[in-house]
């Protein structure tokens, strides 16, 4: 072996590129393009940018980011994501019963577009004009039964309070949720290998341990990406929380600003970059779910210790 | 000859199905198959493509329902309680139970792709016999080591070969401590290079004794390690015996194509133009020792 060039074998490649001709021409018409949207940004003073920062940080919008973004978004996807799982299963379940709520749960909130059915739950409390209480369902009857006067009821809490807060935003937008996650985690159950189960079921798994330790876990793989699609929808959508009304919500918050300062365009740039912000946050989390449920799956694996290990000692 | 003794655990065999029936949606299947196997032994199941092999096999464990017939493993009527005469299903958690003895090894391998080959074998003991976790890992490193794979602990399915997998998947099996192994066709989605190493680990497991139920072509495993030999064909047992007089002097013409076809199926007869495709068989039987007629002179096993 020798690496100098003989004269009758050809030796190293010094060749020309390809000439792009056509990108040379795209950067340019891109380049005009961005100088002119950074000369609009920058120039224009509708911008208002010291307004656009100090806007952003005020407490009020603040503490709706807070609540009615960040705490309304985690709250509502934990319900809709275990929801949606839980529908999931049911929906392919053998019972009738099970699959048939678990279609018509779907049916139901998939079927109502979020700002009616947020609207609508904040008026929920008209059913319950004396309160909701909280205990042993037709209690009065069954007392009435037992010859007895009083009630089986350990607390009322104020209905109206309830639904126009922060429980009736994670219950609307947690059960609407679900009803798309159940579609989701339905086409990933069944992306699973049948052959899966059974080894599982052949070990003398029951069917619960099956799903939970064998099925679901690989569904992850195809659950999460639409997931984390979801969960950034779902960052969008609690803007639409006054409808409940929840005043504790960023957009609602910057935009009373702007109304109240006469400075809307501003206030509805500073909405723009907190929910920018948000998303790209989501984006980084969801790389890493899925890396994880990547596990064991071609190249995708995490280069964990015990990974590492078995690498080198394989040899692979 | 002792007598019998019916209706004890003592005197059954480790396996007794009568007359097993299943049919897929009209489609009859299983047309009362009869087995017995003793503990300790070792039963081949050949047949033809769609005799139902499977389909058998899975019915030991299960995996399918059967229409008609009953199979008893180890004295237990599978799926059903018999209270006077009376057949009650048995609930999932029952049937859970059964399963638990018996060792099942698939032809895809079937690990759990998102589990290291020792969290595969762990994973039963722990989620179904509640053992701890040091000793399940205790034994699944000892089950390892005797399919020769102790190096590849934390190596993800992915990670290993066929052979390798085929090994941890019946490693995998074991770990349960099943009174039987049940093996559908466990060599035959592997490269050819990779058969020898996942026949030996099953040889050794005969040798020590495990009952064992195997699905496969590969007849020379078959003749060498089976105690029993059954062929399987259009859902019913054509010929069963002892594997040397069974495959080397088959008596039913079914049995007979049958091997004749294995046969040919080495020397990758179906890609031979049909007209020449008599001569090429003719040839193979003179390499091979499997006659094409009842008996062969020179056959001196
Ligand atoms: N789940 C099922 N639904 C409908 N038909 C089935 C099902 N499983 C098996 N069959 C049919 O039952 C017949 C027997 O299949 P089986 O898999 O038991 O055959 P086999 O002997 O194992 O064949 P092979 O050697 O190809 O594995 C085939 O005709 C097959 O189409
Ligand atoms: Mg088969």
């Amino acid at each position: 072996m020798s690496l100098t060039p003989s004269t009758d074998r050809p030796g190293l490649i010094e060749a020309r590129p390809v000439r792009h001709p056509g990108r040379w021409v795209a950067i340019a018409v891109i380049a005009v393009l961005t100088a002119m949207l950074a000369n609009l940004i920058f120039t224009n003073g509708a911008f208002n940018w010291p307004f656009v920062f100090q806007a952003m940080v005020q407490s009020p919008v603040l503490h709706g980011l807070y609540i009615g973004t960040l705490l309304t978004t985690a709250l509502s996807m934990i319900v809709g994501v275990s929801g949606g799982v839980l529908m999931a299963v049911m929906r392919l379940s053998p019972n009738p019963v099970l699959s048939g709520v678990a279609w018509t749960f779907t049916w139901f909130f998939r079927g109502i577009p979020r700002l009616v059915l947020l609207t609508t739950m904040g008026a929920l409390g008209v059913l319950f004009k004396k309160g909701l209480d909280l205990g042993i369902p037709f209690d009065w009857k069954i007392m009435e039964l037992l010859g007895m006067d009083g009630t089986l009821r350990f607390a009322s809490l104020n209905a109206n309070e309830l639904f126009a807060g922060l429980f009736g935003a994670v219950l609307g937008l947690g059960l609407s949720e679900a009803a798309y996650m159940a579609e989701i985690a339905r086409a990933g159950i069944l992306s699973v290998d049948k052959g899966q189960a059974e080894a599982a079921q052949a070990l003398g798994m029951n069917s619960g341990k099956t799903m939970l330790r064998i099925v679901l876990p690989q569904a992850m793989r195809v659950i999460v990406p639409p997931t984390g699609n979801e969960a950034i929808a779902m960052v969008k959508d609690t803007s639409l929380l006054i409808a409940l009304p929840l005043i504790d919500e960023l957009f609602f918050q910057l935009s009373s600003i702007g109304s109240r300062t006469y400075k809307v365009f501003p206030s509805f740039v500073a909405a723009t970059i907190w929910y920018l912000l948000v998303t790209s946050v989501l984006m980084v989390g969801q790389f890493y779910l899925e890396r994880h449920f990547g596990r064991g799956f071609g190249q995708k694996a995490p280069k964990n210790k015990r990974f590492a290990r078995s690498a080198g000692m394989g040899g692979a | 000859m002792s007598a019998p003794t019916p209706d004890t655990n003592a005197g059954m065999p480790l396996v007794h199905a009568v007359n097993v029936m299943k049919a897929f949606d009209g489609n009859q299947v299983l047309k009362g198959i009869d087995l017995d196997v003793r503990k300790g032994q070792v039963i081949c199941l050949l047949g033809p493509s769609g005799s139902g092999k499977t389909t058998f096999l899975r019915c030991i464990n299960q995996l399918e329902t059967i229409d008609g017939g009953r199979i008893w493993v180890d004295g237990d009527l599978m799926g059903y309680e018999d209270r006077g005469g009376t057949l009650h299903e048995l609930n999932n958690r029952a049937i859970a139970a059964q399963r638990r003895d018996i060792g099942m090894v698939f032809q895809k391998f079937n690990l759990f792709p998102h589990k290291t080959a020792l969290e595969n074998i762990m994973e039963a003991p722990i989620q179904v016999k509640g053992e701890n976790k040091a000793e399940a890992r205790e034994r699944a490193l000892t089950l390892l080591d005797r399919v020769g794979l102790q190096d590849k602990p934390s190596a993800y399915p992915a990670q290993l070969s066929g052979g390798q997998q085929q090994r941890v998947a019946i490693a995998r099996a074991l770990a349960m401590q099943p009174k039987l192994m049940l093996f559908d066709e466990p060599t035959s989605a592997l490269d050819p290079e990779l058969v020898g190493e996942v026949l030996a680990v099953m040889r050794e497991l005969a040798n020590e004794g495990m009952t064992m139920i195997v699905v496969t072509h590969e007849m020379s495993f078959a003749r060498e390690v089976a105690d029993e030999v059954v062929f399987m064909d259009g859902g019913v047992v054509v010929e069963q015996g002892d594997p040397k007089s069974v495959i080397n002097n088959p008596q039913h013409a079914r049995t007979k194509s049958f091997l004749r076809r294995m046969q040919s199926e080495h020397h990758a007869v179906e890609h031979v133009p049909e007209s020449l495709r008599d001569a090429v068989i003719a040839e193979t039987h003179h390499l091979h020792d499997i006659p094409a007629s009842n008996s062969d002179p020179d056959e001196t096993e």
